[in-house]
């Protein structure tokens, strides 16, 4: 789209749109495209020379037990990163959304974590979950046995409640600002035809938020995905035995300690290919967002 | 009108206070820990009122590793990010939005394509761009039989940090989206009072992009200070590094004395800068936030 008045030049808008090209150049498309020629390669030992193998890499990758894996550990982690914060946030919006007096307070109080670095809430939550001196550790010790540095479901707990702890208050922002734009109309006309509280939210307010929700279920698997590598790694670096490690944290350690470049670029290629299908699904929504608030 | 449900509000309340305590407590009990000598956050149960060794253990941090260089590190790779996307994308909308030219639409489409690819799916081939600038047009020459002995490297550089995180789209959208909507009327006077295009962009749309800036840069601030892969494969020296990932060095191992107090300290003087733009500027943070995404 370009506005009806516009402007003619024959080089301003090159010189313009030309930093963003050349950043984009640089840093996205020549990578992208290196890691997509990477992964139908296998180079030497010493790096020098490469040989074109189809999809060996891509069977390699696959053909590795430990990747499926980890491929549905990250699946089933990142469902309950997103089912967790997601619920957290919807309730505590809701509650907010109730409160009128001091729903400025509250929100402020949900709403400052979302600054908090994932390395940094791993550590915060590390230490509460620490066997010897954690608040919660320390009684769990007492229960279970509790240590996360030995065992791998304490360590994938740490890692699940971290990651979702961090993400409350972004589902929060967006469902508050949800909830606040359900019109009141609504609420007071059912509330006429004599529906209770429950009710008019499994009925109005529900319905009017699905949007909301389907948008932050991708962005919320988006964050489980990636964003929570600064977790993992800061707290059990993918451990007791692999147990903690994710698609991303496999493309590191194997790229980076491991050096296995071409295996790397495979499974970055495979990345690729989830993250271009989410942000599909994401547009399809958003076409469908427009037509259904036409539609109202 | 809706009804009047005292208990119900009641129970709202109540739950929302826990549900805030809940969420709060980590970080409460991060500023506790802070402030108390070595003993007591070792003594059980560790007590949960504030101590008096708060700066003392700041000292610490702070001198432990390289704490106080790289939170200078942090900001300036956080201010580099936020304020070069700013510049690079509203002057490329600008384009985009107001000058028809040959490659227009090529060029939006492929800032689009990088709305699809996080920095996290590229790490390995986008680091040996880092490592050497010149490998793209080293790679390329080859192509004609052309050796050529450039070297660039930008590991341990501000530029290495920063450029990387730049290249993506998202801030380039909202401006776009927001230049569609400003009134043709306003481009349609400005032209008749003589005005050209750098004239019209320096008085009349950056003044009014001035909320939606302040939005972006909130956003733009905590993720780029927050960035944690890429500044840990980019830098190697413990001066180049930035706090987030620096701050890994004070989490005491098992073979070391339990110093949980001063890696807390340094938790929080490493999260203090971002919740701080966030709680002062919270109204422009909620709407850059829902506007950033959408």
């Amino acid at each position: 789209m370009i506005k009806r008045a516009h402007f003619r030049n024959p080089v301003l808008p090159y010189l313009l749109i030309f930093p963003q090209i050349l950043v984009t150049v640089v840093f996205f498309f020549w990578p992208a495209g290196a890691a997509l020629m990477q992964a139908f390669l296998i180079s030497d030992a010493f790096g020098q020379k490469s040989r074109f193998v189809w999809f060996e890499n891509f069977a390699t990758v696959f053909s590795v037990p430990e990747y499926k894996v980890i491929f549905l550990r990250t699946l089933w982690f990142s469902l309950l990163v997103t089912l967790l914060s997601m619920g957290a946030g919807l309730l505590l919006a809701v509650l907010a959304n109730r409160a009128f007096k001091l729903r400025k307070f509250f929100s402020t109080m949900i709403i400052w974590p979302y600054a908090v670095a994932p390395a940094i809430a791993g550590i915060l939550w590390m230490f509460l979950f620490h066997p010897s001196y954690g608040a919660i550790g320390r009684h769990l010790h007492e229960a279970f046995d509790w240590n996360p540095t030995l065992n791998a479901t304490h360590a994938m707990v740490l890692v699940v409640v971290a990651s979702s702890w961090k993400q409350i208050s972004y589902n929060f922002v967006f469902f508050l600002g949800a909830l606040q734009s359900v019109p009141r109309s609504l609420i007071e006309a059912a509330c006429i035809d004599g529906a209770g509280p429950a009710r008019r939210f499994f009925v109005i307010t529900l319905p009017l938020l699905s949007p909301t929700l389907f948008f932050l279920l991708v962005m919320n698997f988006v964050y489980a995905f990636f964003e929570t590598f600064g977790v993992i790694h800061s707290t059990t670096e993918g451990g007791p035995g692999g147990a903690t490690s994710t698609l991303v944290y496999k493309v590191y350690s194997d790229g980076f300690v491991g050096l296995d470049l071409g295996g790397s670029a495979a499974q970055s290629v495979v990345l690729m290919v989830i993250t271009i299908a989410l942000t599909f699904v994401q547009f399809r929504y958003a076409e469908k967002r427009v037509h259904y608030s036409g539609g109202r | 009108m809706v009804e009047r449900t005292p208990f119900l509000d009641f129970l709202s309340y109540l739950l929302l206070t826990l549900g805030v305590a809940a969420v709060a407590f980590p970080i409460f009990y991060c500023v506790v820990a802070a402030t108390l000598p070595l003993e007591d956050v070792l003594r059980m149960p560790m007590p949960l009122t504030p101590g008096g060794h708060l700066f003392e253990n700041f000292g610490l941090a702070l001198e432990k590793g390289h704490l106080s260089r790289q939170l200078w590190n942090s900001f300036l790779v956080a201010m580099g990010v936020a304020l070069g996307k700013i510049t690079i994308s509203i002057i490329s909308a600008y384009a985009i939005v107001y000058f028809p030219f040959r490659f227009r639409m090529p060029a939006f489409w492929m800032i689009f394509m990088t709305l699809m690819l996080p920095v996290e799916v590229r790490i390995l081939p986008t680091y040996e761009v880092a490592a050497n600038l010149f490998s793209p047009v080293a790679a390329i020459l080859r192509l004609f039989h052309v050796e050529i002995e450039l070297k660039l490297s930008l590991l341990n550089s501000y530029p290495g940090l920063i450029l990387p995180l730049v290249a993506s789209a998202t801030a380039t959208f909202l401006f776009r989206q927001f230049f569609l909507t400003v009134p043709e009327e306003l481009c349609e006077a400005a032209k008749i009072d003589g005005a050209g295009p750098l004239q019209f962009f320096w008085k009349v749309l950056l003044p009014l992009s001035k909320t939606n800036i302040a939005a972006l840069f909130v956003i733009l601030f905590v993720t780029g200070w927050n960035q944690y892969l890429w500044p840990l494969l980019v830098t190697t020296e413990s001066d180049m590094r930035m706090a987030v990932v620096g701050i890994q060095a004070l989490i005491p191992k098992a073979e070391q004395a339990p110093q949980w107090n001063v890696a807390m300290a340094g938790a929080l003087l490493v999260m203090l800068p971002p919740v701080l733009v966030v709680v002062l500027m919270q109204r422009w943070f909620v709407r850059g936030l829902i506007e950033h995404e959408k």
